[in-house]
This record gives C-alpha cells, structure tokens and sequence, in this order.
C-alpha cells in the first residue's frame, strides 16, 4: 500500500507533526513498508469476530463520585514552561 | 560481593558481612569505570542512593528490614521519579523533572529498595535495540558492536554487567524479554494488569507491563513480589491476590506438560538457537516434564497486529505531548499549530514519529476497519490460539528470538527487519499474557534466550520451571568478559 507526499502530510498535520521536504521521500517509503506489512492482515478471514481491546475484555473499573485527590497544581506547574495565574500559557488563539 | 544473588546480598546485610553503604559504593565505582563503554545510565542518582543507602544500614541495624533493604536497583527511565530527571529517552523529555514516583518506584522503594539511577531506552519505549535514544545507544555488554537489544537495553545490559543486581523494566512487544535473551539475563513480562502503569509513562495502554529485570528467576520472584498487585489508581490494574512466588520456586516439574509451537521453529529460527532450545527441553524433561508438539497458527499475524495496534495506541498517548504542560517547547512560536508542530517535530525521534503517523493513518476515516478494527479482529484470534493451546499443556516453550544480538547500525534503514525479529514476543502482549526469558548459552559470545510463556497470572508457575531450570544449569551464570 502506497502512501503518497500528499496523504503524509495530510496525516502528519492530524497528528501536528511536520516533514520536511527533504524527509518526504524516506518517511513516505518507510509508511509505504510497513502498510504493506500490514497489509497481510487481509489475507486473514475475521468475519464474525469481536474486535479485542483488552486482552482479558475487561471492562472500565468505577469507583464513588466522591473528591478524594487534593489540588497539587502549583506543584504540577513548576515545570511548565510557560503560567500565569495558574493558566497555561500559548500563543494567542483567537483575535 | 556484586556477583551475589538478591537473596544472598540481603543476607549479607543482615549479617553485617558489608553494609549497605560499601555495597552501593562498590556499585557506583562500577558504573563510573564501566558505563561508558556501555551507555547504560541516562541519569544516575548517586547522592541519593549513597543517603538511602546510609539510612537503610541503620534500618538494619535496628533489626526491622525490609527483603530488599539496602540493594541497589535501577529504573528504567520510563519510569516517574519524583525530583528526578525521567527522559523516556527523548529530546521531548529531557528537561521533565518527574513531580511524583511511579507506583512500581514507591513500591520497591517501600521494599527498601535503593535507586542507583535511570537506564537507557529507546525512545517512548518504541524499539527493539535501543538505538533510538536521544541519547544514544546501548552497547551490548558481551560484544559491544552488537545491540543490548531493546526497548529496556539499559537495564539489560547495567544487570548483565554487574553496574546494578537488578532493574526494572517495561514490555510491550518483547521490550524486557529480548534485550534480557541478548544480555543472558532473565527477564519477566507479568500478566497485563499484575503490576500497577501507574507513573509509567504510557506507549501502547492495552499491552504495557512493567516487570523485573535479574540474574536470575529467583532475583526476578524477589522484585515481582514487591512489584505486583492491585492498584486502584491504575484503571486497568486486576484486583487478583499477589500469591507467594518464592515459596513455590522449589516445586517439583513432575507432570508439567510443556507445549512447543511448531510455528516457532521454523525455517525463520537460527539453527544453532533452535539447538540451545532442545538441549535445554531436555533438562526440563530430566525434571519431570513432558513435551509436546501445539500449534498457533496465526503467530505470523502477531506482527502486523502489533505494528498496527501499538502505533494506533501510541499516537493518542503522545498526543498530551505539545509544549504546553511540561517537555520541550519550540523557540518563539508563531500561533498555536506551530507551538504543537514544531516543539513535537524538534522533539520527537524518527522512529518515534513513524509510529505516530501509522498510528493516527490506521485510526483515520476511512481507514479504521481495514487497520485497526481488523488488527483487533486477528489480535481475539490470535489470544483464542493461545487458550486452545493452554487446554492441552500448563506453559509453553519458545525461542525468545530468531536470532542472537545483530550488530549495531545494522537495521536503521530498514525498521521492517527489526519488527519481523520480534514474532516470537509479540502475540504475549497481544493476549496479556506472562512470559520469562532465561539465558541458554551463546553464540559467537552472543548470548541467546528461551521464552516460558504461561497463561494469565500463572507467574508462579513460571518463575518456579525458570528457576528449576537454572538450579540444573549455568547459562545464568556465565558473564561478559568485561565484568
């Protein structure tokens, strides 16, 4: 299966990563192997069987909608690069 | 005094033959003399452990340790560490000073554990050589061109080098068990869910388990049972008891049946593995075990399954990493998709952003049910192989991989090469299911390993055939010429 430079891009920006030009070509071969790789599956009758998200089909544990965690904030965003007033600073998104 | 089993080492201390001080101090000059000839250790944390290790010897002089008061470990850098630099061996992390410890860290540390550093992996644990750290490879301690094999190479090789007893580390398609079979160390995956992901620096959420990193099962038994057990703050941690691995080490084998899949020693298998593998079979049997020829007929399929799975898996859990929160942030963005573009393009490693990329295209429009909903179609396949497998014998045997340690630089330009060495781990993560890798001997001074595989939860089980095993043999003790 052939991964062409459009559909790179077009994938990276999904996953807001950006290929240099000069890297097009390697990542797009590189995709294009492992599709191929992949591609086998196919080769494999699944009709009828449940896909397996865990391994032992265990479902989200619950617990009590109780507050039982104390606020660390300030000591979670020591290591931000970037806060004020307890917000997380980025470049301006609206105008 | 650093050839000494984890057992034996406690003993010591308890009896005052050393302290816990000259022990760690004896490790420390170790690393410093040998480390950089391997790479195994990203940060060491060698103040605190000297002052851990200054408090664990009044501990015992008090009388009330702990099994592991005052034995040094390592952890591998996925692992949180609070205070302490935790890379993930990436650029994106090298600033990450970890706020708070990962369960396994508090719970070895409550053991009385003392953390000598952090050790070498592949970058987010995407890699089977550890050659795709920010900050360079792992060299195998037996032959260093070869790999220490991947993604925990740095526990492997700081454990089969005697810089440390014994190390944690983390599997996810083989990531303890390979670089363990390279290093002729014993390493063991535990069943999904046995040990809390909690701290533990998410790369595939369905399949990631931490697990211990030795000289030997008994070493392994010893950190298991003060790795395991439920935690509530891990939403997929299994309330299941933690039984006594030790006690049952002894058991007898008597009667054990032990399944060989025929789809594992095939024609892909180096000869001479396959040779170490039936030679060591043999020793089992002499033990009281029986063998018999199963069959997993989709194993193949594990490889497309996991290629398409992890990376899917992968892609959402590096998502939270865009120079907002913490990590490397990008010089002078100039709006917000290029803070998130490039802070993640600076940042990432080539291996790193391919998985992402094959990740987010098999989650894509259009492209779910061919990739990933397929992909878990043959994942339920290929764990219904394993249970009609475990109805006719108790563990299964298998090579851990096709091959011994290839050189380093020796698959960088073709990723498929290293996943295709993969087939023997991969369908254990895929089923959640136990594995341990032990040493059988070497070829061409590369050491070689043999995979128990168990069903869920039965490590009890296989840490009592992997250690009657080493009690006959002494593959697992044999060391690389430079200790």
């Amino acid at each position: 299966m052939k991964l062409n430079v459009e559909e790179l891009h077009k994938v990276a920006h999904l996953a807001r990563l950006s290929i240099h030009p000069k890297d097009e070509e390697s990542y797009s071969q590189a995709l294009s192997n492992i599709l191929d790789l992949v591609d086998e599956m196919q080769s494999i009758n699944t009709e009828g069987v449940k896909p397996m998200a865990h391994p032992m089909d265990t479902t989200q544990r619950l617990r009590e909608d109780k507050v039982t965690e104390t606020n660390q904030r300030d000591q979670l965003q020591k290591i931000a690069p970037a806060t004020e007033n307890g917000l997380y600073l980025v470049p301006r998104v609206v105008e | 005094m650093l050839d000494l089993s984890l057992t034996q080492m406690a003993q010591s201390l308890a009896e005052r033959k050393f302290s816990s001080l000259e022990l760690t101090q004896a490790f420390l000059q170790r690393i410093q003399a040998v480390n950089p000839q391997l790479n195994a250790f990203i940060t060491l944390t060698d103040q605190q452990a000297l002052e851990a290790a200054k408090a664990a010897d009044a501990q015992i002089a008090t009388g009330k340790s702990t099994p592991l008061t005052g034995i040094p470990i390592a952890h591998k850098d996925l692992f949180c560490t609070e205070g302490v630099k935790t890379t993930c061996g990436s650029k994106m992390l090298d600033n990450f000073i970890a706020p708070y410890d990962a369960a396994v860290v508090t719970s070895l540390k409550n053991a009385g554990a003392i953390s000598l550093g952090k050790t070498n992996l592949d970058e987010f644990a995407m890699g089977s050589s550890n050659e795709s750290s920010f900050y360079g490879p792992v060299k195998n301690p037996w032959d260093t061109q070869a790999v220490a094999g991947g993604s925990s190479g740095g526990s492997a090789a700081a454990v089969a080098a005697r810089l440390v007893p014994a190390a944690t580390g983390t599997d996810t398609g083989g990531s303890i068990r390979q670089p363990a079979a390279f290093c002729g160390i014993t390493g063991l995956k535990p069943t999904y869910g046995r040990v809390s992901r909690w701290g533990m620096v998410a790369y595939a959420s369905s399949m990631d388990q931490a697990g211990p990193m030795a000289r030997s099962a008994e070493d392994c038994a010893l950190l298991l049972q003060h790795m395991a057990g439920f935690d509530s703050r891990d939403s997929t941690s299994v309330e299941q008891p933690v039984p006594d691995y030790l006690s049952k080490l002894g058991d007898s084998l008597q009667g054990i049946t032990l399944g060989l899949p025929k789809e594992y020693f095939g024609k892909d298998l180096n000869p001479e593995i396959a040779e170490r593998i039936q030679a060591a079979i043999k020793e089992l049997e002499k033990l009281g075990a029986s063998v018999k020829e199963v069959s997993l007929p989709l194993t193949r399929m594990a490889i497309p399954a996991y290629y398409v799975i992890s990376p899917a898996e992968a892609s959402s859990n590096l998502s939270r990493f865009d120079g907002v929160r913490y990590g490397y942030r990008c010089e002078n963005p100039a709006d917000l998709e290029d803070l998130y573009k490039r802070s993640r393009s600076e940042a990432f490693g080539d291996e790193v952003k391919r998985r992402i990329l094959i990740g987010t295209y098999a989650l894509s429009e259009g492209f779910y049910d061919a990739y990933y909903n397929k992909a878990q179609q043959i994942r339920r396949l290929i764990a219904e192989d394993f249970q009609k497998a475990f109805q006719e014998v108790d563990l299964l045997i298998a090579p851990t991989t096709p091959t011994p340690a290839f050189d380093l630089n020796s698959n960088i330009v073709d990723p498929i090469q290293m996943y295709l060495g993969d087939i023997y781990t991969l369908g254990v993560n895929l089923a959640g299911l136990p594995a341990i890798s032990v040493p059988v001997g070497q070829i061409n001074k590369r050491p070689v390993g043999m995979q128990l595989i168990g069903n869920h939860f039965n490590e009890t089980r296989l840490l009592n055939a992997a250690h009657q095993f080493q009690q006959v043999t002494d593959h697992h003790l044999q060391k690389p010429a430079l200790v």
